[in-house]
């Protein structure tokens, strides 16, 4: 038994990235699904927050992402427009990370077609913005003077659905989908804290025990924390098969495999820590 | 030529490159690397100058409309003296820029940022132990005890010992239970990151080997 311990806790890397990259590959080609209950959680606070805005409200979606962390973040971002579109709620999309607007136009354009929703009327995209805290600082006096124009150099005033929105205080609710700085913090500290605003969002499952802190402060409405995170609003909003609940099958397996090696390697370590080797 | 095919075939190609350093370090991991570092400084530079520069500052100086703003000439020469750096001769006037920055930014975040990450948290942690629920009150409790025990853990002005020690233990046990947690959240984040790479090689990539090699649709 100790001989078995001892060459398994000297395994080879390799085979460990072999086993992991199995059990990754064969839930994703079977296209297993594995239940996934949502109980009472930061992903739900943030739904029933979302549901009980009255329709035709408006909303600020900032893609504070780019494609590394697609994902996680982009299965977030089209339940969150669905749920938003579905309420008849108005979308103002923007970006504090360059590529988050072309990743915004993807996500409002697709879910905004199958929803029979039509740009500039029910959302629009204004596009980037450097500077990330600062410029959100100024959003707070004035969005247009940020905001010229949208993304495609429409002028903010050509813009039916901006008719009614002067600063950040015109917003019901700010929803960020972070990757990291500039990102949650940025909008919990100038938007929430310092002009009153409601913020929620989602964010990596890197950031997500950092940002917890803002939930039990009543600093963020609801959060929701990497893969896990997106599936459940997937689930909350009835997306049937979406991205991120295929993808809790693989995850949940490959946890399984990397705990079974970590359980194996620590009683590797202690067998030969009784054998008085090093260890 | 199908340039989404090309795309696609390009994305695995790389991936699978990249993937290989898992193996052992290799020309392909080095030649998919290389090309990261050059592709990603090329295309931040044509991005700050399209989405950067020219709205925010450029367009500013000459508007569409005419005429031209010459105080946005300021901001320009404070970028320009950013570059001294790479003249050892005049380096010094890049401090003068980055003092700037450094300005406006602990001026913008300093009381924002004591706010929301000192003051809001040590509020939040203000809080009754004995209202709600059971759960609630044993939330509570193991929050106040949490946060006690590792402030003391890190009171390094006396000894470890005793009391002091006892309740050290605690505030460390407390530290260990959060590092696991963001250790179980720092996996989750990468098994995604492998689960959105294998979703596009066996459902974007793989598909379109029997297109390219003329079999099926």
């Amino acid at each position: 038994m100790a001989s078995i311990l001892e060459k398994l806790g000297n395994l080879d890397r390799r085979i460990i990235f072999v086993l992991i990259a199995l059990s990754v590959i064969i839930p994703v080609t079977l296209k297993l699904i594995f239940p996934n209950p949502v109980g009472a959680e930061p992903s739900r606070d943030m739904y029933e927050y979302v549901d009980a805005l009255p329709e035709g409200c408006d909303v600020l979606l900032s893609f504070d992402y780019g494609p590394s962390t697609m994902p996680e973040l982009h299965p977030m971002a089209i339940a969150l427009a669905t749920h938003l579109m579905r309420k008849d709620i108005n979308v103002v999309c923007m970006a504090l990370w360059p590529e988050g607007a072309s990743l915004a136009q993807e996500v409002m354009t697709s879910v905004g077609d199958s929803l029979g929703k039509v740009q500039y009327e029910d959302w629009c995209n204004l596009g980037y913005k450097t500077g990330g805290g600062i410029m959100i600082v100024r959003l707070g006096s004035s969005m247009n003077a940020v905001f010229p124009t949208d993304r495609d150099n429409l002028p903010w005033d050509e813009i039916p659905m901006l008719e009614y929105i002067s600063d950040l205080t015109s917003f019901d609710l700010i929803i960020t989908l972070s990757a990291g700085d500039p990102g949650v913090p940025a909008w919990v500290m100038m938007a929430g804290d310092r002009f009153g605003v409601p913020v929620g969002g989602g964010c990596t499952a890197v950031s997500a025990p950092q940002y917890y802190t803002y939930l039990q402060t009543g600093q963020m409405v609801g959060l929701l924390g990497g893969l896990k995170g997106a599936a459940d609003y997937e689930t909350l909003v009835g997306i049937e098969n979406g991205q991120a609940i295929e993808g809790m099958a693989p995850q949940s397996i490959a946890h399984l495999v990397i705990m079974s090696f970590i359980i194996i390697g620590n009683l590797a370590y202690f067998s030969q820590k009784r054998k008085g080797g090093r260890g | 030529m199908n340039w989404e095919i090309l795309g696609i075939w390009l994305g695995a190609m790389l991936t699978l490159c990249l993937y290989s350093f898992l193996y052992r370090d290799n020309p392909f991991y080095k030649f998919a690397e290389h090309l990261f570092v050059g592709m990603s400084a090329g295309y931040w530079v044509i991005y700050s100058i399209e989405n950067v520069l020219k709205p925010n500052w450029w367009q500013q100086m000459f508007p569409e409309d005419g005429g031209f703003n010459w105080i946005w000439i300021i901001p320009g020469i404070f970028a320009l003296f950013m570059l001294a750096r790479i003249i050892p001769k005049i380096a010094g006037l890049s401090r003068m820029a980055l003092g700037m920055i450094i300005g406006a930014g602990a001026g913008v975040n300093m009381v924002g940022f004591f706010q929301t990450n000192a003051m809001a948290q040590v509020k939040g942690t203000i809080i009754s132990v004995s209202s709600g629920g059971a759960w609630d009150i044993i939330s509570n409790i193991i929050l106040v005890v949490g946060v006690i025990t590792g402030l003391v853990y890190f009171f390094f002005s006396k000894a470890h010992t005793g009391i002091v020690g006892k309740t050290a233990n605690v505030g460390i046990t407390i530290l260990m239970v959060a590092f696991g947690a963001s250790f179980g959240y720092t996996i989750m984040a990468r098994i995604s990151l492998l689960i959105g790479r294998c979703q596009f090689l066996i459902f974007d990539w793989i598909p379109t080997i029997p297109r390219l090699l003329g079999i099926g649709g």
